[in-house]
């Protein structure tokens, strides 16, 4: 198989422009002939169905929350970039293009990425004209922060509720289409499988989580908008539902899954805090532009901090190591995620961590609140503040916050090409789903951005190509192909409700996590990753002998959605752990020990592992076979990343 | 239905409705208040019996009278046609409820404050209105103030209130009325869409001190009455 | 792993849970004892801690919605000892942790309770009634594309932050279980105001705030008493400005839209 990412010819700035005059068009009146499958609501999936809707096409939309408003989309709470340039500062398309490349530590591919920045100024215009109230300054413009590490300010946001407020813009935009007739809303279904007829993706079949009823959907063309797989890990940022079934089964049925091994671990959450954690919580990292990160200097005073023999307000200012603002001048504690993720992880590997278990650091805002007074950081960050003192039942004006990095977020996804289509036809895959704009790592403030621009300005114009070149005919859902979808997504349901094991879903799920997180996490190298390729098959070996799964599938059955979940998980899993062992390099989230400098940095290898790894599934148990996708740059000069 | 039936059947055209006629009602109110305090006048009554023939006689305030009546009316209809269906919102009850921890007992209880008040004044006009006005119920008896004769409404009353139940019903009642208007009054500047950070806090202080205010003019006339006897 | 407060001792409970099987099925609440509870939890992990021995004993899980578990979703519910996403004010239930309930409690945990909230499964209700709302009219009618520049509409800050604040409407659907009517006039008029104070909802208010409305009395929701209660249990404080500011503007639209 040769992997075409069908990057238009011609310079940089020039190549979606002309892409656009040369893709395809659908005669207006000939689009209401064309069916199209949307699944998932997030702000990918539903600005891509709105506005398909508006276009003209027939869309189905699919997701397994009660309401498209509620995808995890709407968690996001940081901000959208957009290369607007509102505040003079020198921003540029080329800057947050050249960012966002540079973030991704060089892994992503330059003509999408060169898009998204383009694009990205269409998307603010769009909220606003929606009524998305983002923050404003006193004249009445539209205002502006630095997010992420940034050196510019272009980072548009709503409070802390950025991503809320963008999704009920697209929300909104997809209940007008719905009440014009234009989508057909399918709330509480999930998809099970994809359905392909004559090497076409042609439909999917779902279950209706309310009734249990297996149902199948026909279409011209099939956009999966389904998130990440963060909660391989079990315990993530993610939403407990964000799962990735959707994508894995259309993998399973021949989409490639790219960079499986490349995922975001964010540096500032609320650490675990007992066996019974079901999730972690993402505190904004806008928290880092006034808070300071440090951990007791000696492992002898995090030793008695922990014991509690002397409490945080004890330690002196010159017993605390405000290691990232020692390590990295330049940037300072605004370091990109994967570098403040790994620092916090070192420093409790030395046994400098806080908190009971010692996997904490401090972000101490102690100083900042000295120089601008405490309601000026209640106006800033008082939600957060709120929050953390919610879930921890400690004051953080009062005491530093205590945090840890957790998964947050994944740059691997299904492989599309510059269309956004997979290799399979008519199968396309955007936002988080999809992996191709991040690279090995994203930048705080960039995943809003590409939902959105997926979603209104991308999709729209590249289906349309390929639907011209698709005859009107629909296939019947009673074609064999969507027969036999349906017979083995009722057999899989079958076997997991005929095992009646001894062990919960969940139980399985948190081992799986576990082994992720320990030898797949923020840290990897090859003896582990063997290990934990053993281990996460005997794990799915036992899950399909012992696991527990109750009631029938013809009812509300939560405990079955979430066995068809982590079923999956336990396959992804170790492609995960596949994808890792092969990279054998450090780059972005992807960190292994074996590669690093003497600073112990990432250190990539550009002469072997400048490809966008592609895997193409062979089966259950069998080794998966890897197809390289060259990346070249044309326009950035690789260096090492630098953030001293 | 054309758009005004429509709008008006609506839940928020029926709350609409409740706020106008139920501020004319605050409006009537004043006017009998001030009206009553004639009462007090120390006079045997000459004042209240010429106050009350004007009332019965006067063109315009029996074209009001009629338009009070509608009032009435249209605020007990729609707070019947609002009660039925806020009832049917919520056909399974909660095993355990604790609105004390989210709202006033008035503001849930204005159904009940209103049956209160419809029973009171059911009373009110069978021992006051009717006999004066139609001569039915018993009647009134005569008064001749400066040779001219009229009824003698002011009797009625002094007699009345010398029995104690009869002062308990009416004290109970314009506790009733109290509590009604308490939350009656700013509420329906709120269903009105009268609300502004300058003047609401306002409304709200006038609208406590005026119901109780008022409700109190009126108490005090049995409870005078009954003790000056 | 140890909890972040290790001198927060385990509580036992008693849980009296609504247990129904689907929409035509009668439910009834259902007692279970449940020991050693971390004050460190939240709600929803105590929920966890009781489906997994339900599991293990071969029980089926109590079913209950929850997805974000970070406030924001607006998915989790429940009706906890009384009150809609318990005791604790601008909480969502996924929020609330065992810290505010105490060794010995009886927990009493029902499902929003609304003619026009169905009840799906146990503690699940189907809320698609307030999607139909804003199919009614929560929009303004753009099209993607062809928009004018982000700042050639400026809003001023007082306005922005006011729309934002209503706009932060997660749409659990708290007010309506905490209204003695359940009514949806919270949820509605967040929608209806937000736009309405801003220049871009302002061409289709009018139809908007009609539309909004009817559909809501076609859902079969209550009209609104003015008690307060729904602003006093929404989790992000939606205020009751709002509900007038409604009322204004449907008022305005009745009197002078031209829809006869």
């Amino acid at each position: 198989m040769i992997l075409d990412s069908k990057i238009p010819e011609g310079a940089l700035a020039e190549k979606w422009d002309k892409h656009k005059f040369n893709v395809k068009l659908v005669n207006p009146a000939n689009k209401r002939k064309y069916d199209i499958i949307v699944v998932g609501t997030g702000l990918a999936g539903a600005s891509a169905a709105a506005t398909l809707g508006e276009l003209g096409y027939n869309v189905k939309a699919f997701c397994f929350q009660d309401s498209p408003r509620r995808a995890h989309s709407i968690a996001a709470q940081g901000g959208i970039n957009a290369a607007k340039n509102y505040q003079n500062d020198g921003d540029s398309i080329f800057r947050l293009f050249y960012d966002t490349i540079k973030g991704g530590d060089y892994r992503a591919r330059e003509a999408n990425v060169y898009r998204l920045a383009q694009v990205s100024v269409n998307i603010i215009d769009q909220c606003v004209a929606q009524g998305v109230p983002f923050a404003r300054e006193y004249g009445g413009l539209l205002a502006n922060r630095s997010f992420g590490g940034a050196q510019v300010s272009r980072t548009f946001y709503a409070r802390g509720q950025t991503g809320q407020q963008l999704l009920l813009g697209a929300y909104s935009a997809l209940n007008r289409q719905i009440a014009y007739g234009k989508v057909k809303m399918y709330p509480r279904t999930e998809m099970l499988d994809l359905v392909m007829v004559d090497g076409k993706a042609r439909g999917i079949v779902v279950r209706n989580l309310i009734t249990g009823k297996i149902e199948s959907h026909s279409a011209h063309a099939v956009v999966l908008a389904t998130g990440g797989y963060g909660n391989v890990f079990f315990l993530s940022t993610n939403a407990m539902g964000s799962n990735a079934t959707a994508a894995w089964r259309a993998h399973k049925k021949g989409a490639l899954f790219a960079n499986p091994c490349f995922t975001q671990i964010h540096p500032t959450c609320i650490p675990v805090s007992g066996e019974y954690q079901s999730k972690l919580t993402l505190m904004s990292e806008s928290l880092r532009n006034d808070g300071r990160v440090w951990v007791p200097k000696t492992v002898e005073i995090a030793q008695r901090l922990r014991k509690g023999e002397i409490t945080v307000n004890d330690i002196k200012e010159e017993d605390r190591d405000y290691y990232l603002e020692r390590k990295y001048p330049a940037f300072g504690n605004l370091v990109p995620r994967d570098v403040a993720s790994r620092n916090a992880k070192l420093m409790c590997d030395e046994g400098r961590g806080v908190g009971a278990s010692g996997l904490a650091v401090y972000l101490d805002f102690a100083d900042a609140i000295r120089r601008e007074g405490q309601p000026a950081i209640a106006a800033k960050y008082g939600n957060l503040f709120d929050m953390y003192a919610k879930i921890t039942d400690e004051n953080p004006y009062e005491k530093p916050m205590r945090i840890y990095p957790a998964v947050h977020y994944t740059m691997g996804g299904l492989w599309v090409d510059y269309n956004l289509m997979t290799n399979i036809p008519g199968l396309y895959a955007t936002g988080e789903c999809n992996f191709s704009d991040h690279g090995a790592n994203r930048l705080g403030a960039s995943a809003l951005m590409q939902g959105l621009a997926d979603g209104y300005f991308v999709i729209p114009y590249t289906i349309g190509d390929y639907l011209a070149q698709t005859p009107y005919d629909k296939v019947s859902v009673d074609h064999p192909a969507f027969k036999e979808a349906e017979q083995n997504v009722k057999a899989t349901t079958d076997r997991l409700l005929a095992i009646k094991g001894n062990r919960t879903v969940d139980d399985f799920h948190k081992a799986l996590g576990l082994l992720m997180w320990d030898y797949c996490g923020m840290a990897r190298n090859a003896e582990g990753l063997q290990f934990a390729k053993h281990e996460i098959r005997k794990l799915r070996d036992e899950f399909w002998q012992n696991v527990k799964v109750t009631g029938v599938n013809e009812e509300l059955n939560q405990t079955l959605e979430k066995a068809h979940r982590v079923a999956d998980f336990l396959e992804l899993g170790e492609l995960m752990v596949d994808d890792a062992l092969n990279r054998n390099e450090s780059c972005g989230g992807h960190f292994r020990e074996e590669y690093q400098t003497p600073e112990n940095e990432a250190l990539r290898d550009d002469e072997n592992y400048a490809y966008v790894a592609a895997w193409e599934f062979t089966g259950v148990g069998n080794e998966p076979v890897l197809h390289k996708e060259e990346l070249k740059f044309e326009n950035v000069k690789l260096t090492q990343r630098s953030y001293k | 239905m054309n758009w005004f039936t429509k709008t008006f059947s609506s839940t928020i055209g029926r709350k609409i409705i409740m706020s106008i006629t139920g501020l004319f009602l605050c409006s009537f109110l004043v006017v009998h208040l001030i009206g009553n305090l004639t009462l007090f006048k120390g006079d045997d009554g000459v004042t209240f019996n010429l106050y009350s023939h004007f009332m019965a006689n006067n063109p315009i305030i029996r074209t009001m009278e009629i338009v009070l009546v509608l009032g009435f009316v249209f605020h007990i209809y729609d707070a019947l046609v609002l009660t039925r269906r806020n009832k049917a919102a919520r056909p399974v009850g909660y095993a355990e409820n604790h609105p004390q921890e989210n709202s006033t007992w008035s503001s849930r209880n204005m159904g009940l404050l209103g049956t209160v008040i419809l029973v009171f004044l059911i009373i009110h006009l069978w021992n006051f209105f009717v006999p004066a006005r139609f001569g039915a119920a018993g009647g009134l008896e005569g008064v001749v103030i400066e040779n001219v004769d009229y009824d003698n409404l002011y009797l009625k009353v002094v007699q009345s209130f010398q029995i104690w139940w009869y002062v308990l019903i009416y004290v109970i009642s314009m506790i009733a009325l109290a509590y009604h208007l308490i939350h009656g009054f700013q509420s329906a500047f709120q269903s009105l869409g009268l609300t502004h950070k300058k003047y609401t806090p306002f409304i709200k202080t006038f609208g406590v001190v005026f119901s109780i205010a008022v409700c109190f003019g009126f108490a005090i006339i049995p409870i005078y009455f009954f003790f000056a006897a | 792993m140890a909890g972040s407060n290790p001198n927060a001792k385990p509580m036992d409970l008693t849980l009296k849970i609504w247990r129904q099987k689907d929409r035509n099925t009668a439910g009834q609440l259902v007692t279970y004892p449940l020991k050693n509870i971390s004050p460190d939890m939240s709600f929803l992990e105590m929920l966890d801690v009781l489906n997994e021995e339900l599991l293990v004993r071969g029980e089926e899980p109590v079913a209950f919605d929850h997805d974000c578990r970070e406030g924001i979703c607006g998915m989790c519910s429940l009706f906890i000892n009384g009150r809609a996403h318990g005791p604790e004010r601008g909480t969502t239930t996924c929020q609330l942790h065992m810290r505010h309930f105490n060794h010995g409690d009886t927990i009493t945990i029902e499902p929003w309770r609304a003619a026009a909230f169905p009840v799906h499964k146990d503690l699940i209700v189907d809320r698609s009634a307030f999607d139909r709302i804003q199919q009614a009219g929560g929009y303004v009618s753009v099209n993607t594309g062809g928009v004018p520049d982000a700042n050639e509409i400026p809003i001023p800050k007082t306005i922005a932050d006011k729309a934002f604040d209503a706009a932060t409407c997660i749409g659990c659907g708290a007010c309506v279980a905490a209204c003695k009517n359940a009514s949806a006039m919270l949820f509605v008029s967040a929608k209806v105001s937000q736009l309405a104070m801003l220049p871009q909802g302002k061409v289709e208010a009018k139809t908007r705030a009609e539309n909004m409305v009817a559909q809501m009395d076609v859902e079969g929701f209550g009209a609104c008493s003015n008690t307060g209660a729904c602003a006093a249990e929404c989790p992000v404080g939606i205020s009751l400005d709002n509900i007038a500011m409604l009322n204004r503007e449907y008022l305005g639209a009745k009197a002078s839209s031209e829809n006869v």
